[in-house]
């Protein structure tokens, strides 16, 4: 009997991966999202484009440039080695990262979007009621953008479950370390394992739908409507 | 004594603010003048949503701002009520009421929430949301939320101009309660004199980033050159009244200024209260003649001519000035003039044929 030996640690992998992905990317995009919404610099548009970025380009392209970027003689890779011991390459840290920038549009877009339609008015209020500019931020902003946050955490971590190229330049194939479910998958398949591609295919599949479900279940409830 | 020390100069593409206004903060100071004078643009400044790169600010000896130095707005000791209510909608109306009064001190909270439900009429509103509102509603909840700050100066930016003319007069007593009951001054921008003759003390009157006049109401309306930026069809006089009994049979009531009777449609008000009338300077005709003269007009005050001046555009008219025992401003023809003779220190008689009451 074959099912013995289900490798179910490629599927916990990934939605750890995608977990932390979404948690950085909602640290550092809810500052980049408000700059982009708020600032009338003359920087926005460029930074725009920046952003948008990971939505045109090929996922092998961004992950060759962050490998020479993280690999041992790259900028960032020789530092980590450094600090760390160990390459930023093929390292889970450098997965994260990786996938940070590359879902970066998936989550700033949204909260962009939900920061320019809450708009200044209600935090002009705010400030006349003697909320600073981040208690407003954290009691008016914040609640009236929930929808926002919401789309950007679904995006962010479903873009981040289904990635390959990236994860393949960038991660490589260590069992435990680095090696994601789409690659598994691949790797069944290429050694014609079709019954274990089904079953983490079927798990995935049922598993994203699930999620968007509960999303689009709990949009709909949501008190605001901005 | 409060005071409000602006001065500013704030410069857009095609406007410009200039302003340098010093005035009592004492009861309700209206800000008056058409749209695009630049009054909205002046309150926001004295609340730090606009910062102008040079200005100076102090209010009750608190300096707001100093040149390019600026107090932020939440650490200024302000109300502010915005044209569009701006309710916080994912909070309850409690909520949005309790918003800046947990975030002042204790010992600064002067108003209490009591207070302010009763004074507003709320108490039926507070687990509603503010979607679930009519436009009246919120803006007497928005109203309730910025004075619940305690403010050393509460600033309404036209608060009824996106309501009705009904919806104006369910909230208009609420203002004159609030201004009756609650020491706190407030400065009241506004394009529409009616929703504002019933509140104000003192009038700025705005043009083209300016300011034209500043004083007490009764004084600026009666101006005998009334400035430009008062519309003609609004330079008149504010007559303070008291209420002296009533003709039932008629369906009137008589009142008495400065101890003349004059008769306005029947109010329920008990004798001694105080009435304010706004009396149009071109509802105001002038006779010689003796005052046993058969007429239909019931008003007619006595007075003695103190002025006269040409009015408005056009030339065909002049602004009359007469003391009856309060200035009461005239305007008729030219034509008018020369054929009465009028001079200043002459005794006239006072057609009075249209009247407003205002009530406090």
């Amino acid at each position: 009997m074959e099912t013995v030996s289900f490798d179910w640690q490629p599927l916990l992998l990934t939605l750890k991966l995608a977990g932390a992905t979404v948690l950085l990317l909602l640290i550092v995009g809810t500052p980049l999202a408000w700059w982009l919404a708020h600032a009338r610099s003359r920087w926005r548009v460029a930074v725009e484009a920046v952003v948008a970025l990971p939505l045109v380009l090929p996922p092998t392209v961004l992950g060759f440039y962050l490998l020479i970027l993280m690999g041992s003689n790259g900028a960032l890779g020789g530092w980590f080695q450094k600090i760390a011991g160990h390459p930023l390459a093929f390292s889970f840290t450098g997965l994260v990262i990786a996938s940070a920038l590359y879902s970066l549009p998936f989550v700033v877009q949204p909260l962009q979007g939900a920061f320019e339609s809450v708009g200044r008015s209600p935090l002009e209020a705010a400030w006349t009621l003697r909320a600073s500019p981040r208690d407003a931020f954290f009691s008016v902003a914040s609640p009236l953008a929930l929808r926002g946050y919401l789309t950007a955490v679904v995006l962010g971590f479903a873009h981040t479950l289904g990635e390959f190229g990236v994860v393949l330049m960038v991660g490589g194939n260590i069992p435990g370390e680095t090696r994601m479910l789409s690659i598994a998958i691949y790797d069944h398949v290429e050694t014609l394992e079709y019954a274990q591609a089904h079953t983490l295919s079927a798990v995935l599949l049922g598993f994203s739908f699930l999620v968007l479900l509960v999303v689009y279940g709990l949009n709909r409830r949501l008190p605001v409507r901005v | 004594m409060n005071r409000l020390e602006a001065r500013l100069d704030v410069r857009y593409p095609g406007f410009r603010l200039n302003v340098d206004l010093s005035l009592a903060l004492d009861g309700v100071t209206v800000l008056f003048g058409p749209s695009g004078c630049g009054k909205t643009t002046f309150l926001r400044c004295i609340a730090g949503l606009e910062t102008p790169p040079e200005g100076h600010v102090r209010v009750g000896g608190e300096t707001w701002q100093d040149g390019s130095r600026c107090l932020p707005t939440h650490k200024r000791s302000i109300g502010f009520v915005f044209q569009d209510a701006r309710l916080f909608p994912h909070k309850t109306v409690h909520d949005n009421l309790l918003y800046g009064y947990r975030r002042i001190p204790g010992t600064e909270r002067k108003i209490q929430p009591d207070t302010v439900t009763g004074l507003l009429g709320l108490g039926t509103l507070l687990n509603r949301r503010p979607l679930s509102l009519s436009a009246g509603e919120k803006q007497r909840v928005a109203i309730g939320r910025a004075l619940l700050t305690s403010p050393r100066l509460l600033l309404m930016d036209e608060p009824l101009a996106n309501l009705d003319a009904q919806r104006k007069q369910e909230i208009l007593p609420y203002l004159s309660r609030m201004r009756a009951e609650l020491d706190c001054p407030i400065l009241y921008v506004s394009h529409s004199m009616d929703e504002v003759l019933q509140l104000v003390d003192t009038l700025v009157l705005m043009e083209k980033g300016q300011v034209r006049a500043v004083g007490p109401a009764a004084e600026v309306l009666t101006r005998i050159q009334p400035d430009k930026a008062l519309p003609a069809s609004l330079a008149g006089s504010l007559l303070e009244t008291r209420v002296t009994g009533h003709e039932r049979e008629y369906g009137l009531s008589l009142l008495s200024c400065n101890g003349q009777p004059l008769h306005v449609p029947h109010q329920d008000l008990a004798a001694g209260s105080r009435l304010r009338l706004h009396v149009l300077a071109q509802d105001v005709s002038l006779v010689t003649g003796p005052r046993e003269m058969q007429t239909s007009v019931l008003n007619i005050l006595a007075g003695k001519i103190t002025a006269i001046e040409p009015a408005g555009e056009g030339g065909y008219s002049v602004n009359v000035l007469i003391d009856v025992g309060q200035p009461l401003l005239a305007t008729i023809t030219k034509k008018s003039l020369a054929n009465l003779k009028l001079q200043p220190g002459q005794e006239v008689f006072a057609y009075i044929k249209a009247l407003k009451m205002i009530h406090n």
